[in-house]
């Protein structure tokens, strides 16, 4: 196991390289001012994928339904703002964020009881449950036609959503250092090494006397919170709420992003989506049956051959340049 | 009293129909899963190839409806001993997380492939006349391709509980799911015998497809949309047991059908939820033995 994977051996202090992320979305906030859009599309996603790495990646919990969270996120915002004329973004995004946090916990003490086949199944199901309500509750979410109409007011009254996107990627970026810094203070805490043992042996952590259930609900939790206001912030940047954030092409895709980067170890879940939506932006609109072919062909060839990802990958050859004197 | 009553004979009857297709298609990965705890998402790719296999060489070839139902089984299954020795085999001893990304992997290309050749429209199926029309029974009409779909579905079904039950082969796939590691140590060839039950399973998927290609609609989003419907059949039933899916695959094809007849407002709702409070009540599925 690589020292990017953290843990309890890991030293916790913050090394100069992990700073290059945010370097980089600076830099990309001058450089490139036409695709800001794009860009705050890519920090949503990437906190996003960094939820799903908390569970996936960490604590071994295979799930093909965290879009569900997101998607509640995503609704709930978009419901507030367009319906109940709740126009503060800082309100929606508390209230997105609840709403992630108590379906989290409401279904992770339920599924979380299950593992395997089990498991996965019932995340497809709930999915699909809020999935029928969305589309079936016209009244409250425009089912099919989605909901438009979505008004966001300035945050703290002063900074206004402006048609370059700026504030928009600001906003985003702000969310995901918040977001990031949490998760990276849980994952080389003591719980986050809980959370490995789990994964790696729960039967061990059983037997050490470990509180296995509760804690994987409350990581649960936490990463369905977190994917509840990733799904608040695309509502904010997009205005629009669609079906789609509870599609399973949609949570596959998200699985994709995080393999792609590098499963449990925080910065797969940065590259991950970086390179995949940007791919996605240049390939996917003047090819579209040769993007989802050669995004089945990438993955499996990761399974098969990469299974670290794009990071594991740069690992390995580090680690051979390091031994060639 | 006599409408409600037609209504009820008639849901059952459709219910019955599609729940036959569904056995047909998700017995196979049942006894995949409980075979060599493989997760094959990517179950439902065969049912769509054997959906292709049987409308194209009807439509295009004038193939008749016989030798294609014979043509989708046997491509299919021969198309998935390559996949199986080239890709599955090599991912038996990895983890769950690692499987089930093969084979969303393998949806993505599976998909891709479908529209590339068969662009997004609907396949129409086109039946023999002897097929159409109605087959009347104690005083009503039944649809005559739905009657033939449940008695032949019934009759293969009866052909692989007596393969399971009472072969050789089956003697040894029971075997090694009860127990792997005991089934290799008295001198099973495992893995020659997963790839033969892998290659049976598949066929049956591919030939459920086509079989039911009037009901589950041929289009290239097929193994994404009904992915959550083959999982509930062997979830619900149980893993490695072909009774459990059957009763399971019964039961959501009436309740479905019975949804869809009586309560179209909530759509497919009520299922899921009747899913996840099954699967609460006993995680292991209906007839699972282990948890």
């Amino acid at each position: 196991m690589s020292a990017h994977a953290g843990g309890y051996s890991a030293d916790p202090r913050i090394r100069w390289i992990e700073s290059l992320p945010w370097i980089v979305a600076i830099a990309a906030f001058f450089a490139l001012p036409e695709y800001l859009s794009l860009g705050a599309r890519i920090l949503i996603y990437i906190l996003y994928a960094l939820s799903l790495d908390l569970i996936v990646g960490y604590a071994g919990i295979i799930t093909l339904g965290h879009s569900a969270y997101f998607g509640l996120g995503a609704y709930v915002a978009g419901i507030l703002a367009a319906k109940a004329g709740v126009g503060d973004p800082m309100v929606q995004l508390a209230a997105a964020a609840a709403a992630g946090a108590l379906l989290g916990i409401g279904t992770g003490a339920i599924i979380l009881r299950t593992k395997a086949l089990t498991l996965l199944m019932l995340t497809l199901a709930i999915t699909s449950v809020l999935l029928e309500i969305a589309n079936k509750a016209t009244a409250l979410t425009g089912g099919a036609d989605g909901l438009s109409g979505v008004v966001v007011a300035p945050i703290f009254g002063l900074f206004r959503f402006d048609i370059f996107g700026k504030t928009a990627y600001l906003y985003c970026l702000l969310a995901l250092l918040l977001g990031w810094w949490l998760v990276r203070k849980m994952i080389y805490s003591p719980f986050g090494t809980s959370l490995t043992g789990v994964r790696e042996n729960s039967l061990r952590m059983h037997a050490i006397g470990a509180p296995v259930y509760w804690r994987l609900v409350l990581v649960y939790t936490l990463s369905a919170t977190i994917a509840g206001v990733a799904g608040g912030l695309i509502t904010q940047t997009n205005q629009f709420v669609g079906l789609n954030v509870f599609s399973f092409e949609s949570a596959g895709e998200l699985l994709v992003m995080l393999i792609l980067g590098g499963v449990g170890r925080i910065y797969g879940a940065f590259v991950g989506p970086v390179v995949y939506l940007i791919a996605q932006d240049l390939l996917a609109k003047q090819f579209p049956e040769y993007w989802y072919f050669g995004i089945g062909t990438m993955l499996v060839l990761v399974v098969m051959f990469a299974r670290g990802g794009i990071l594991g990958i740069l690992d390995s050859i580090l680690v051979k340049l390091r031994r060639r004197p | 009293m006599e409408a409600f009553f037609a209504s009820l004979v008639s849901v059952a009857f459709h219910g019955a129909a599609l729940g036959m297709i569904l056995y047909v298609i998700s017995v196979g990965l049942s006894v995949t899963m409980g075979l060599m705890g493989f997760a094959n998402l990517a179950h439902g790719v065969f049912a769509m190839a054997g959906g292709y296999v049987l409308t194209t060489t009807i439509s295009r070839f004038g193939v008749p409806f016989p030798l294609a139902l014979a043509l989708a089984f046997v491509s299919v299954a021969a198309a998935s001993v390559v996949l199986e020795r080239l890709l599955y085999s090599r991912l038996y001893t990895a983890s769950d997380l690692e499987q089930v990304l093969f084979t969303i992997g393998l949806i993505f290309i599976a998909v891709a492939v479908a529209r590339f050749i068969y662009g997004t429209l609907q396949q129409p199926v086109v039946l023999p006349d002897y097929l159409k029309g109605q087959f009347a029974l104690l005083g009503r009409d039944f649809p005559a391709y739905r009657v033939f779909i449940i008695a032949f579905s019934a009759v293969m079904v009866g052909l692989l509980w007596f393969g399971v039950e009472r072969t050789r082969w089956g003697a040894m796939v029971r075997a090694t799911v009860d127990n792997r590691a005991m089934a290799q140590s008295v001198g099973i060839d495992t893995r020659r015998l997963f790839t033969l039950t892998f290659a049976l399973g598949s066929g049956l998927a591919g030939l459920g497809g086509g079989l039911g290609a009037e009901i589950i609609a041929i289009q290239p989003t097929y193994p994404f949309e009904n992915l959550v419907y083959f999982l509930v059949v062997v979830a619900v039933g149980g893993l490695g047991s072909l009774r459990g899916p059957f009763v399971a695959a019964l039961l959501i094809g009436i309740a479905d059908t019975a949804c869809k007849y009586w309560l179209p407002q909530y759509g497919a709702f009520p299922i899921y939820v009747a899913t996840i409070a099954i699967l609460l009540w006993r995680p292991a599925g209906l007839f699972g033995r282990r948890a």
